[in-house]
């Protein structure tokens, strides 16, 4: 709870009070939900990028979450991922992958109406667990691949 | 800035495919030029597409998507002939808009 609440501060005293009620859900904009989420993004462990997204706890695994992944990817500069999340009210889909310098690659967002499956293309630096985190409205659930990179792709 | 997104909309049993590809080097900061310094960072950080003035989808992005980024996502509603808009704003704050029209 404590970290929580200096959670709270710091973004108060770093974004004003738009930041403080963003980061409460308060205010739902779309200019609020436009900003880039710095500190997921600079994130270097799963847990803190997590905890940037807003992820209190451990997401649970689901098997409505259809993640399509190569196993091995021969060149870590440009591995595809496909993700579609069956989960009813799903809002985003976010892409981590453990390994990488840092651990967010993405965060998709799927307003009313425009279906919550995203297809890409991401960096790998080296062989790691990848996950797929679907944000709905009734929490976060998680799905993961292990992708083995025989070129890295972080210095490309 | 920068040079246009390759963008094609097409629509199918009421759901538009938009597959973009958009021009950009996605420098992760971690990469060193041919001189053995270190190229500075340099990425998109969000990308947006707007139907009409609604939103349709929305992307943030850090140094791990790949370069010249590709999407492909869905949404229900479109028109052929109209037009959906996207646009990418960088890091270092250039940003692009580019449209193409659902056929």
């Amino acid at each position: 709870m404590d970290s929580q609440r200096r959670t709270l501060l710091k973004a108060s005293g770093s974004l004003g009070l738009m930041g403080l009620l963003a980061s409460l859900g308060l205010f739902a904009s779309e200019q609020a939900k436009a900003e880039w989420n710095k500190a997921a993004f600079e994130a270097q462990n799963l847990d803190s990028a997590l905890s940037a997204l807003g992820v209190t706890s451990r997401p649970a695994d689901s098997r409505d979450i259809q993640f399509n992944a190569p196993e091995v990817a021969e060149n870590g500069a440009l591995v595809p991922m496909a993700v579609m999340s069956h989960i009813p009210q799903t809002r985003s889909i976010a892409i981590l992958i453990e390994k990488n310098p840092t651990t967010l690659a993405a965060k998709f967002t799927f307003p009313e109406g425009t279906e919550p499956s995203i297809n890409t293309r991401l960096k790998m630096d080296q062989t790691s667990r990848v996950h797929a985190l679907v944000g709905t409205d009734g929490g976060f659930f998680v799905a993961s691949r292990d992708i083995t990179v025989i070129v890295g792709g972080c210095g490309a | 800035m920068g040079n246009p997104m390759k963008i094609r909309a097409i629509l199918k049993n009421g759901l538009t495919e938009v597959r973009v590809l958009v021009s950009h080097a996605m420098e992760t900061g971690l990469r060193k030029g041919d001189d053995g310094a270190i190229v500075p960072a340099w990425f998109i950080t969000e990308l947006t597409a707007h139907y009409h003035d609604r939103l349709i989808f929305q992307a943030e992005f850090g140094t791990a998507v790949s370069k010249d980024p590709y999407l492909v996502f869905r949404f229900r509603g479109g028109d052929t002939g109209e037009k959906v808009v996207l646009r990418w704003r960088d890091s270092r704050g250039d940003t692009r808009s580019d449209e193409a029209a659902i056929s």
